[in-house]
């Protein structure tokens, strides 16, 4: 496959530009931000991204969805990131629906068309530890009744707080840290024992921590089999992964972008900022950096599309450029902006906010740099 | 069977009958590589078998018309080529500036009797080509350049030097810029000569670079007389030529050596190979944080220059990328050398001894930092980027 855009993903990428652009710029973010929204986002946004096709990117046609693949759902998170638009799109159109492909015929059948209609939210409940580990899981699940009980705490829930549905992974068998023994659950938020605490955090998006004090399972909310949800889980994850590089690849490029325009406006010394060579140096620099992000990201998404056996080499390089690229290019941008770049009245800072939360989900670089460097053996 | 696949089975066999078995092997140092001229010597008789045989087909050029002595094949049936020369690890016959550089320009820009002269010439690896570019008072500042070239009626009259001319010493002819209206504006006032160095009044004196070996030369014109219709293109126009040949050299040096894919072995596994695993992790776990930094952005770079390709063909190309593959392709290929020499310790930094190969990791390490310096250097592609790509002020 080529490592460009398709002319259907060129569709695709114009539509969500100017979606995102018009429905939910930067100053949307800004307002849910001021208003301390409790949910993070704006539902009538996420009932328009129904309407777009957006929530069922992933979701196959037989139950709705568009079924329009990786790079597609990577078009959008990507616009979204120069938009910093916030939508629970991660936790359920990529997260959400890559998990319930792996789900029983009765799940998919349930869950799935309501994702692509924008009618159901979910939320990944699977990170304990505050630096991404996803093999570390201390919370359990042990048989009761014709089921489990859940015990345990998940700190860092993306849209825990609006979620219809949890997808829980707990342990079933295995030490703290082990791969095997752990089971992924389909978890209502309002049974009893759920307790969802919503926490504010730096990028103003929803996340919640999630305490389980004998939660009570049935058997038929298990997501695939039990002891087996490991495999699983990292295929989620590095639809997820993928899916914040194409994020972060948009607001890199917007915050690049703010830049570049600042330093043709701004005098001083009696000229622009941008005839400085030390600053034109750096933002030549950080343009072929986001160039190589722009590449690593198409090419994770594509090989997810292609269902190859590399995708998560590729992913992690993915995750791990665009991160590094996405803290660069928002670093060399605050700085680039003098005081006015340190101000909560102009946007530049809020790019930097995202940058750092998005970069610390799932992986940051040191975390995939280890996950390329033991695929290719050393 | 398509036609492709009718190219392939015919392209195989023919290098599978004329591909001599020494040209097969992997190269080891420099004098195996072959870059042609009248007076090349060759390493073996498979060496000077192999040019003839693929200069004779076109195929050290496979794209160029076969009227000017190319292969005259699509970009599909070279890449077919390509693979099966890979695929027999066969060497590539040719090293030269004639094809890599002024090639493409005179394909763009010589005049038919001049493409019929040398362009065959070339793809035979029959005539040796250097680049007189750079002057002592002008490289970055290149179109600062001296060398004067005076209209004697039928010919110009040169007068001048040239410096860090690589191969001067061995090379037939030179593709020169000189400057041939002293009055005009400096960018205007520039010619594309191209004339043969055995000329009366050229002298080339060699100059050691710090990796030890002389590849490149002072060059001086002392009144030499080049005929008229050796110069390429319009008098006064050479500038627009010397930089469309630019960028192809800079393709060159930036896409060479720094994919970290090729024929190349990874430096992970050469680090491997060197350091060796503790359960299953490199056993030096600070320089395996570099390689692993190293090569995802040998990676994604690699990734860069397959996009830029394919944009390039599609037609979505934002163009003007030649000086960021130039950039960021010599600077890694400098920290690629750079890790390989951390590798080794002090086993890296034997100049000579007993053992062939010893000191080849020094000397290309030494001469890999040149990479950010020939063809324009760092610090003039991004101000290449910052003018061309960013549009900033004043840049
Ligand atoms: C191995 C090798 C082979 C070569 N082969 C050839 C050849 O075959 N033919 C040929 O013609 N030339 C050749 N060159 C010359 C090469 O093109 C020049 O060295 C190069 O263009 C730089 O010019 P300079 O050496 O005069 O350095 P200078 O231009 O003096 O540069 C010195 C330093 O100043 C910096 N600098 C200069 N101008 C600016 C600016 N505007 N902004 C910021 N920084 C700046 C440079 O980046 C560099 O770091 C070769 C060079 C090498 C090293």
């Amino acid at each position: 496959m080529p490592l460009i855009l398709t002319d259907d993903q060129l569709m695709i990428r114009d539509s969500a530009d100017g979606f995102f652009n018009s429905e939910a710029p930067v100053a949307q973010h800004r307002a849910l931000r001021d208003a301390a929204d409790p949910v993070g986002f704006n539902r009538d946004v996420w009932a328009k991204m129904a309407e777009m096709g957006f929530t069922g990117v992933l979701v196959p046609e037989a139950h709705g969805g568009a079924d329009m693949g990786h790079v597609a759902a990577g078009i959008i998170m990507e616009a979204m990131g120069k938009n910093l638009s916030a939508a629970p799109m991660l936790s359920t159109a990529v997260l959400g629906a890559t998990a319930l492909k792996h789900g029983t015929p009765e799940q998919q059948a349930k869950y799935l068309p309501l994702i692509a209609q924008g009618a159901h939210l979910l939320a990944l409940a699977a990170d304990e530890a505050a630096r991404h580990k996803p093999a570390h899981i201390a919370t359990t699940a042990t048989p009761s009744g014709n089921g489990f009980k859940l015990n345990g705490s998940k700190g860092f829930v993306l849209d825990g707080a609006a979620a219809d549905t949890l997808i829980v992974a707990a342990r079933t068998s295995g030490d703290t840290n082990d791969s095997a023994g752990i089971t992924l659950f389909l978890v209502n938020p309002k049974a009893d024992g759920v307790k969802i605490d919503r926490r504010s955090m730096v990028d103003s998006r929803g996340t919640a921590r999630v305490t389980l004090n004998d939660v009570q399972v049935d058997g038929a909310d298990v997501l695939g089999s039990v002891g087996e949800g490991h495999a699983i889980l990292e295929k989620v994850l590095d639809a997820g992964r993928a899916c914040l590089a194409a994020e972060m690849l948009g607001l890199s490029g917007t915050a690049f972008t703010m830049t570049v325009d600042y330093l043709k406006q701004r005098e001083q010394f009696g000229q622009k900022i941008g005839s400085f060579q030390a600053l034109q140096h750096r933002a030549a620099h950080l343009f072929c950096e986001v160039e190589l992000a722009r590449s690593a990201t198409l090419k994770a998404l594509q090989a997810l599309d292609e269902g190859s056996d590399r995708a998560p080499m590729y992913v992690s390089l993915a995750k791990a450029k665009a991160g590094e690229v996405a803290i660069l290019a928002t670093n060399e941008g605050v700085q680039m902006h003098g005081g006015i770049g340190m101000t909560d009245e102009y946007d530049i800072g809020f790019f930097m906010k995202r940058a750092r939360a998005a970069q610390e989900t799932f992986g940051d670089a040191a975390f995939h740099s280890d996950r390329i460097a033991r695929t290719l053996g050393y | 069977m398509s036609d492709l696949d009718a190219f392939r089975a015919e392209t195989r066999a023919w290098l599978e009958a004329n591909c001599p078995a020494d040209m097969r092997e992997p190269i080891r140092g420099d004098d195996d590589v072959c870059w042609g001229g009248r007076n090349c010597q060759f390493k073996s008789e498979g060496q000077r078998l192999w040019l003839e045989r693929m200069g004779a087909k076109g195929w050290t050029v496979p794209e160029w018309p076969a009227e000017y002595g190319g292969g005259g094949l699509s970009r599909a049936e070279a890449r077919v080529l390509a693979e099966e020369m890979k695929r027999i690890k066969a060497r590539s016959p040719l090293s030269s500036f004639g094809i890599w550089m002024l090639g493409p320009a005179l394909l763009k820009y010589g005049n038919e009797a001049q493409k019929k002269e040398h362009l065959p010439r070339i793809a035979r690896g029959e005539i040796r080509w250097c680049q007189g570019y750079s002057e002592p008072g002008a490289g970055s500042d290149l179109a600062s350049l001296r060398t004067s070239a005076e209209d004697m009626g039928d010919h110009y009259l040169v007068n001048g030097s040239k410096v860090w001319t690589s191969y001067a010493d061995k090379a037939d002819w030179i593709f020169c810029l000189v400057r041939t209206d002293p009055a005009a504006p400096k960018h205007l006032g520039i010619s594309f000569l191209l004339f043969d160095m055995a000329s009366p009044g050229v002298s080339t004196s060699p100059i050691k670079l710090i990796s030890g070996s002389s590849p490149f030369c002072q060059t001086f014109f002392d009144n030499v007389k080049v005929p008229k219709e050796n110069l390429m293109g319009t008098a006064g126009k050479g500038w627009e030529i010397a930089k469309y040949l630019l960028t192809h050299e800079r393709d060159m040096i930036g896409g060479s050596d720094s994919t970290g894919g090729g024929q190349r072995d990874s430096v992970s596994n050469i680090a491997k190979r060197l350091i060796g695993l503790d359960a299953a992790i490199l056993a030096d776990t600070a320089l395996r944080t570099d390689i692993a930094r190293h090569e995802i952005n040998a990676l994604a770079f690699s990734l860069t220059m397959e996009r830029v390709m394919a944009e390039t063909k599609s037609g979505q190309g934002t163009g003007a990328l030649s000086s960021m593959l130039k950039y960021y392709g010599t600077e890694l290929n400098k920290e690629r050398m750079q890790l390989l020499m951390s590798i080794r310790g002090s086993d890296g930094l034997t100049w000579e001894g007993e053992e062939k190969g010893d000191g080849d990791l020094a000397r290309s390490w030494l001469r890999s930092r040149a990479n950010s310096i020939e063809g324009g250097t760092s610090e003039v592609q991004l101000n290449i980027i910052a003018k061309r790509v960013l549009d900033l002020p004043g840049a």
